[in-house]
């Protein structure tokens, strides 16, 4: 008679540093500085600095390495999607989220128990990163940034065209498009190219590294020019990325006469637009919407799942509805990304 | 439905006043009759669906959505008909669009029980931003940033018509406004307005700036004062008697007693007080009238209304706007004399000799009812808007009071960038030692430069940030003008500053030495 699994709780806990798992002796995303870390993705509210060990995928490594240079982690170790190591009792496995570059899904086996530490992740296709794969599992760990019915992304492809309708509409006008430096950023590039856009795309100095290290991981960008030091003729009409705290700053004045527009999943909320000063809202997100979030508890099918980050309690709610035990971890630290 | 809903959307984003306009010409180009007059009416503010309530709205939302779920999101979005729009299930795939029109006219005809129904086919077959107009045509007030004012410029720009001549015959129109189009369009005729007692606009005046004193023949311009009450026309026509605002709101309900002496065919110019005893009071009794369906019998002995008239626009069937300012006075002098309608007067004139004089006679009008000096070419016709030169208005020197910046926020269109509007306080002292009070907010009175200025303070001084607003620490003395100051509940100082600006920036004076609350409030009229 096969001894039964333990229970993910009994071998799972959060801590003030995050998640952590007791058998294999590391923390999950922690949010201050650890021993062993295993690290879903590098935006800065899961990928700290300062480990004393670090396992995340390659691409998550050269960005932290590209954000916090000697202090990246002690020790790196790289794992490919896929691939399997053991640390301590517990076999973990990183497998693609679909959220930004070199993101990734834990998977981990403890005798028999499997729990998935999603990170943030999206189901939308992406042109910069591998798409989403569900991993059936006993206990799903889950984001919930949108977790309100509310939050509904429509198709990138249709966000892109009202960029290009805008800028046949304000030829004189420069289009300066804020979007989060990681991932965002090259998303928003990478689909502008998919639509056509061929001209020379204008970077703010904050983005211009991590654009870099993607082209340098394949992920073509076309033709891109530091804005800073650029003419001002040469802005009128052209497409200008840049950070979400530039785009209604002093920075942005010396632009001619921009369109600010926003690349974000809280478009969608008139008033969150309006308040940032956006002419030219974009819903276009790397978080999963409430209509992903729903059908991936489903395809994974997990009898229990764990809220992370985000509007936890419409999230439990639609769990129950689907038969799943559920339960808000209110880790420390993550605070809501206003850029995202 | 969806072009409308559209221009809705493009609208909400548009800040400038310009993209606005061209947004609503390029709409009424592209829609077709009558839906294009039923978008015109809701931009003005001119339709209303009794039986489609807000709480029905929500309980449809609670019971396709779940009370939990909706309650949660109505939380975190703030306005019912976006939280609705946005969480309704399907992206409008369910069944047809419906039309603009086939949503106005049946909503009109439908009875209480039957909206809730039609409502729910409706937004199934719309997509969110679709949702989202249909909610807010519904709920009224589209909070779109269009006036109704703006929305008949964009129609004058379009058609080539003057905008004065839309407003001429604007209130005799009812929505979906086929015949205002087709004249617009050339297809047809003026629309004929003379049958009822319709508001014509109203000519206002420009303020007389410092470098303008003594810069012109005065001896060419009637005096009157400046009324601190509301600019109002009284239009009757038989028993059609109407008080219309300056904007051309009704508010006859409110002042029954002078519609009651409206027994006369004209059309006056005059402005609503409160009078007791032939002394006019403060403007905030006039404001305990305002706005108020039902009038009672108290309130019409506390605060009994009055018209002091300035002007005759029309006499019986002879539109007199275009004669002279001294021959449309005598004819006002001369029809007061027959008519002497109850509950009104004459404004007077006042005699002065030259600029000096002028000067004297502003300064001394300090009768707090008085809020400063009207200039009237006598020569000049009445004419609708705000034409520079005929008519000025010399206001007596504001009172001012030195204040501490406490909040500033972040502006809007060309201003985005900016903190341009501040929160100011003034000290408060009590057993706990000083604190600053918030006493109002303004957010203009400064040049481009200042705004600079300002705005690099504000950042380089925030203790605190909410959303667009930022918190600075107790360090900068600002010189508030305002014209008057009055006891409020909705502030929590108690008091309510009207028409508050920055008039100086005193980057020179310490915060300890800027004024006390008491100094504000015993600059109270009561």
């Amino acid at each position: 008679m096969p001894v039964a699994a333990p229970k993910p709780s009994s071998w799972i806990r959060v801590e003030p540093a995050g998640i952590f798992v007791e058998p294999g002796g590391f923390h999950v995303d922690p949010g201050r500085a650890v021993g062993w870390a295993v690290v879903t993705h590098g935006h800065g509210d899961h990928a700290r600095p300062g480990h004393d060990a670090v396992l995340a995928t390659p691409e998550t490594l050269a960005i932290m390495r590209a954000r916090y240079r000697g202090d990246a982690g002690r020790r790196q170790q790289p794992l490919a999607y896929g691939e399997t190591v053991r640390i301590g009792e517990v076999d973990v496995r990183l497998m693609p989220a679909g959220h930004v570059l070199g993101s990734a899904q834990v998977v981990m086996d403890y005798r028999g128990s499997r729990v998935v530490v999603s990170g943030d992740y999206k189901r939308r296709p992406d042109p910069t990163c591998r798409p989403f794969e569900p991993v059936p599992c006993d206990v799903f760990v889950t984001e919930a940034t949108f977790g309100l019915p509310v939050f509904r992304h429509p198709p990138a492809a249709g966000e892109v065209a009202k960029v290009l309708e805008s800028l046949t509409l304000f030829p004189e006008r420069a289009h300066v498009i804020g979007a989060y430096a990681l991932g965002k950023a090259q998303r928003m590039i990478a689909e502008l190219r998919a639509a056509g856009y061929a001209e020379p795309i204008f970077l703010h100095g904050g983005l211009v590294n991590l654009c870099d290290l993607y082209q340098r991981h394949g992920v073509d960008l076309g033709p891109l020019v530091p804005a800073t030091g650029a003419a001002k003729a040469d802005l009128q009409g052209a497409v200008v990325l840049a950070p979400p705290s530039a785009i209604a700053d002093r920075w942005s004045r010396r632009l001619p006469d921009p369109v600010v527009a926003m690349a974000s999943g809280w478009m969608r909320v008139r008033q969150r637009a309006r308040q940032r000063g956006v002419e030219l809202p974009l819903i276009i997100s790397d978080h999963a919407d409430w209509d992903e979030l729903l059908a991936t508890m489903a395809d994974v099918d997990a009898p229990e799942v764990w809220v992370t980050h985000g509007r936890e309690e419409a999230l439990v709610i639609a769990a129950a509805s689907q038969g799943r035990r559920a339960r808000a971890l209110n880790l420390v630290g993550r605070e809501e990304d206003d850029a995202e | 439905m969806q072009a409308f809903a559209r221009l809705m959307e493009r609208l909400v984003f548009t800040p400038s006043r310009n993209g606005k306009l061209r947004l609503i010409a390029d709409y009424a180009a592209h829609t077709p009759d009558p839906d294009r007059g039923w978008a015109l009416a809701a931009l003005t503010d001119g339709l209303a669906f009794p039986t489609a309530k807000a709480g029905m709205i929500r309980g449809l939302a609670q019971e396709r959505l779940g009370p939990e779920l909706f309650a949660l999101s109505y939380d975190f979005v703030g306005d019912l008909a976006e939280t609705v729009s946005l969480m309704w299930p399907g992206d409008g795939a369910e069944g047809p669009a419906p039309a603009l029109s086939e949503v106005v006219e049946q909503l009109q005809a439908a009875g209480r029980s039957e909206v809730p129904g039609l409502l729910a086919r409706w937004l199934d077959g719309l997509d969110a931003g679709g949702r989202f107009a249909l909610l807010k045509l519904i709920t009224g007030g589209l909070r779109v940033g269009v006036s109704a004012r703006l929305a008949k410029t964009a129609l004058a720009d379009w058609s080539g018509t003057p905008v004065a001549e839309i407003e001429e015959v604007w209130h005799g129109l009812r929505p979906p406004y086929a015949d205002l189009f087709a004249w617009l369009e050339g297809r047809g005729p003026r629309p004929d307005i003379e049958a009822g007692a319709v508001f014509r606009p109203v000519m206002l005046a420009h303020p007389l700036e410092d470098d303008e004193i003594g810069s012109f023949d005065i001896s060419a311009y009637a005096a009157e004062w400046k009324w601190d009450g509301i600019r109002v026309q009284l239009t009757a026509r038989g028993s059609d008697r109407r008080i219309y605002s300056r904007t051309g709101d009704e508010v006859t309900q409110a002042f029954p007693e002078i519609a009651e002496a409206m027994a006369f065919d004209a059309v006056l110019d005059g402005e609503l007080l409160v009078v007791r005893d032939g002394v006019v009071a403060p403007f905030n009794h006039l404001q305990q009238r305002l706005n108020r369906k039902r009038v009672t019998a108290k309130m019409l002995a506390d605060h009994p209304a009055w018209v002091r008239l300035y002007d005759l626009l029309i006499d019986g069937g002879d539109d007199v706007r275009a004669l002279p300012f001294d021959a449309r006075r005598a004819r006002l002098e001369a029809w007061f004399d027959r008519v002497r309608p109850a509950n009104m007067d004459l404004s007077p004139l006042v005699a002065f000799s030259g600029w000096d004089g002028l000067a004297d006679l502003r300064g001394g009008s300090r009768e707090a009812a008085i809020e400063g000096l009207m200039l009237k070419r006598r020569d000049s016709a009445y004419v609708a808007g705000r034409p520079k030169g005929p008519w000025y208005k010399w206001k007596r020197g504001p009172l001012t009071l030195d204040t501490v910046l406490m909040y500033a926020q972040r502006g809007h269109g060309k201003r985005s960038s900016y903190y341009s509007d501040y929160t100011f306080g003034a000290w408060r002292h009590d057993l706990d030692g000083a604190a600053l009070v918030p006493v109002g907010k303004a957010y203009f009175g400064f040049t481009d430069e200042e705004l600079q200025q300002l705005d690099r303070w504000v950042r380089n001084h925030t203790t605190n940030r909410f959303g667009p607003v930022r918190e600075v620490t107790p360090g900068l003395v600002l010189e508030v003008a305002f014209d008057s100051v009055h006891r409020s509940t909705r502030h929590k100082s108690g008091l309510a500053m009207r028409f508050p600006r920055i008039h100086r920036i005193r980057w020179d004076k310490p915060v300890a030495e800027a004024d006390r609350v008491e100094t504000l409030e015993a600059m109270i009229v009561e």
